[in-house]
């Protein structure tokens, strides 16, 4: 994957596939430690133990177990590829936690890309889901929650389409804001050149 | 902290103003964009993205979008399958977000169907 985000919007998709109508997505950012680490929880399904044990090798699954293959394989090499890793819990019945780990100024790192797209992507389609997202980076972070959105804009407004523009443009403006100030990930090679400054 | 504020929501309320009720009515349009993780890979977010835009700006009413799963055309992907009510379902292959506003103009709105985009 190109983006951070469409690996984001993949666990988000998994999760939709596993049934759950409760979704957390996490993604946090730390100069100091420099580490970035990407979570979605979900109250999916879940997966069976044996699932867990193959899910990084894309080649053991099969169309059935689909929707643990290509992604998490994908999303564990790049995690790997940038010394970080890939964990996984799971209960079956009660849902499924996915964190990828990564070290932020790792030259392999794939930029954040468009997570407003994402966010937009998956409220258009999934209006009645429950989905939260936080964005911290160093003690800046930015929220959001569909609950507190639908309380405001009364019932199943989200999935109007000019209700989602605005939304994507005024998380891009608050993410934005964000990040201006720290290390910029939103290029590979404008991360390169931040580092001389340090 | 940066936080969506209400007067975000506010803002965004009054833009999308009433126009919100009256479009969710029974739909008669359903557009899926295909997005397993192969669709991901291959662009189908900004395809959504200029599907999205599409409709909002048509202001047409009585359409669903929705995103689907990997059809098992990872190959052709991004897939759209638009489907009008009383004709038979299309899968559009190897879409893009140029082709996503083509379509959507000509085939959801004018009723052609783009048959250089269809899959074969």
């Amino acid at each position: 994957m190109r983006e951070l985000s469409l690996h984001i919007l993949d666990l988000v998709e998994n999760a939709l596939t596993a049934g759950a109508d409760r979704i957390a997505v996490r993604v946090e950012e730390s100069t100091a430690a420099d580490r970035l680490s990407i979570g979605v929880r979900d109250n999916g399904r879940g997966m069976p133990e044996e699932k867990i044990r193959h899910l990084e090798d894309p080649f053991v699954t099969t169309r059935k177990t689909r929707r643990v293959g290509l992604g998490l394989s994908l999303l564990a090499a790049a995690a790997k590829r940038c010394d970080g890793d890939l964990a996984v819990t799971t209960q079956p019945g009660r849902g499924t936690s996915v964190r990828a780990d990564f070290r932020r100024s790792h030259i392999d790192l794939a930029p954040m890309g468009d997570i407003a797209a994402t966010i937009g992507v998956v409220l258009s389609a999934n209006p009645d889901v429950d989905f939260t997202y936080t964005h911290r980076v160093d003690e800046q972070h930015l929220t959001l929650n569909t609950r507190e959105l639908n309380s405001e804009l009364e019932g199943r407004a989200l999935s109007d389409p000019t209700v989602l523009h605005h939304l994507t443009v005024a998380i891009r403006r608050s993410l934005k804001n964000l990040t201006s100030g720290t290390t910029n990930r939103s290029s590979p090679r404008e991360g390169k050149y931040d580092k001389t400054d340090l | 902290m940066t936080k969506l504020t209400y007067e975000d929501l506010e803002r965004i309320r009054d833009k999308a103003g009433k126009s919100i009720a009256l479009r969710l009515g029974g739909a008669d349009t359903f557009i899926t964009v295909h997005m397993g993780t192969c669709g991901i890979a291959a662009g189908a977010r900004e395809v959504m993205k200029a599907l999205l835009e599409a409709v909002s700006v048509s202001g047409r009413d009585g359409i669903q979008v929705t995103a689907g799963g990997c059809m098992g055309k990872c190959a052709t992907e991004p897939n759209v399958s638009v489907t009008i009510a009383g004709s038979q379902p299309v899968v559009y292959q190897q879409m893009n977000a140029e082709k996503m506003q083509k379509v959507f103009q000509a085939h959801v709105l004018e009723g052609r169907v783009q048959a250089e985009f269809v899959l074969s």
